[in-house]
């Protein structure tokens, strides 16, 4: 054989087996463990990556459940499930599910019942609308109807309805709050998904204000709050809001509010559906 | 060699001869990893780090089998495998002593391995003969060159997406047009030193 031939062969193999039992000694000497208990929980968990739980993903989640930073509950989207499988998997009892949040819209300034200042032909989107002076509502707390928050859904639980109010579709909606942080007005809020009754305003307005830009405010009346048995109702700011703790959803609010913004879901079509699942 | 000329060697591998931009070596990278400043960063460094390793293994391989053996026609296939080689151990080495370091880098790391600049650098030491500081001096140099343009290149990068770009030149085209403008700009350097 060649000589030239004979030394490259050699030396090249030579060299490659080196190589080769080098990284086969590093990768035993560097290995790095990681824990099976890690890849185990983020299979379980939905891989939404939505950040509800405060990690920016499910993996990062996963990671600070066995590192015992987080409870196992964390996950507000995977909910009751999830929470005794992961339990099981770190060998703690199960917390116990946290009761699942839903979206819930807190305007009810329907294109009917709340009137415009004006047209706006700019860029579909309700934080660009708002850039200008406010957006097209009279009511400056009201909805802009224009479905950033329908965008922003990554489980796409939100629909615009014909009305111009977006419709949260309860069963999909999984609780991460993404609407919340998108929505230029803030009028998304996470309500406990037993709850049923709410209120659909979020104006802070005083009563007369709130009459003269639409049928669908809060006034501040306090009626609702005279008629409430447990206390759960208190209005401030010419607004009411519920303490859904104490509520028992009796529906006396929402009988005695004179312009309906306060709505028993079970009667009413607005805000989450769907209706024919909300009988739990 | 005195510290004057390493110096000179130093800015040369930086400005002069630019390894992105005067070389044109490593532009997948330089075109593909420059739309943000903090990506192009990373993976600066990340190549730098790189070089400079693989340049010093090379230089060993280069004087130490090929030359003594008289096999310098088998540099590409020595080179290439030493390179590889080293990637994977530093990912090793990176990933247990400094997780944070490895996630930093990121899928930057192994992609290095077929970077041609790393197999360019180490050809070009081999062909001017340089001695092993030399070597490290150059290496570094030419990662901070490498490191510099994709700088340069996601800052304009970042910029250009408010600019009113002619519909047929957005994307790849506006791209290559900057990079052929800084490397145009880059030649002032030309008589900085002769090398």
């Amino acid at each position: 054989m060649e000589p030239v031939l004979l030394r490259s062969l050699i030396s090249m193999g030579i060299l490659g087996v080196l190589l080769g039992a080098g990284l086969a000694f590093a990768s035993k000497k560097f290995i790095v463990e990681v824990d099976p208990r890690i890849e185990a929980i983020e299979e379980l968990l939905p891989g939404a990556n939505c950040g509800a739980c405060g990690f920016p993903g499910c993996a990062n989640f996963a990671e600070a459940v066995v590192s015992s930073q987080v409870s196992a509950n964390g996950c507000v989207v995977g909910g009751a499930g999830i929470v005794d499988k992961i339990s099981q998997i770190m060998g703690v009892e199960s917390a116990g599910a946290v009761i699942p949040k839903k979206a819930l819209l807190r305007c009810g300034g329907t294109c009917e019942k709340a009137l415009d200042r004006g047209k706006y032909s700019g860029i579909e989107d309700c934080r660009a609308a708002t850039l200008l002076g406010g957006g097209t509502k009279a009511c400056s707390f009201g909805c802009l109807g224009l479905g950033t928050c329908v965008d922003a859904c990554p489980f796409k639980a939100i629909e615009m309805g014909d009305d111009g109010l977006p419709i949260v579709n309860k069963n999909i909606c999984t609780g991460c709050g993404i609407c919340v942080d998108i929505c230029p007005k803030n009028l998304f809020t996470l309500v406990p998904e037993t709850s049923d009754v709410h209120v659909l305003c979020a104006s802070t307005m005083k009563g007369a204000s709130v009459r003269k830009v639409c049928s669908a405010g809060c006034i501040g009346c306090k009626r609702c709050e005279k008629v409430c048995d447990t206390g759960a109702i208190s209005v401030t700011d010419f607004l009411a809001s519920i303490d859904y703790e104490k509520c028992t959803t009796c529906g006396k609010c929402a009988e005695n509010c004179p312009t309906s913004c306060i709505i028993v879901l079970s009667h009413q079509e607005r805000g989450l559906v769907e209706v024919d699942d909300i009988a739990h | 060699m005195d510290l004057k000329e390493l110096f000179l060697l130093f800015i040369g591998s930086v400005l002069v001869n630019n390894f992105v931009l005067a070389r044109f070596l490593g532009t997948c990278p330089f075109l593909g990893v420059s739309k943000e400043v903090e990506t192009a960063f990373s993976m600066g460094v990340a190549t730098t780090f790189v070089m400079t390793l693989s340049g010093l293994a090379t230089w060993f391989i280069e004087n130490y089998i090929l030359e003594p053996f008289g096999l310098p026609f088998l540099q590409y296939v020595s080179f290439i495998l030493v390179i590889a080689a080293l990637v994977q151990l530093v990912e090793m080495v990176i990933r247990k002593t400094s997780p944070p370091l490895y996630r930093a880098l990121g899928i930057f790391l192994p992609l290095i391995t077929t970077n041609c600049a790393i197999l360019g650098l180490a050809l070009l030491v081999a062909l001017r003969g340089y001695g092993f500081i030399e070597t490290a001096v150059f290496a570094f140099g030419a990662g901070v060159g490498f490191t510099l343009a994709m700088v340069i290149m996601a800052g304009i990068r970042e910029r250009l997406r408010f600019a009113d770009v002619p519909e047929p030149l957005q994307g790849a085209g506006i791209a290559l047009i900057i990079a052929g403008l800084l490397s145009m700009s880059l030649m002032g350097f030309s008589g900085l030193i002769a090398m």
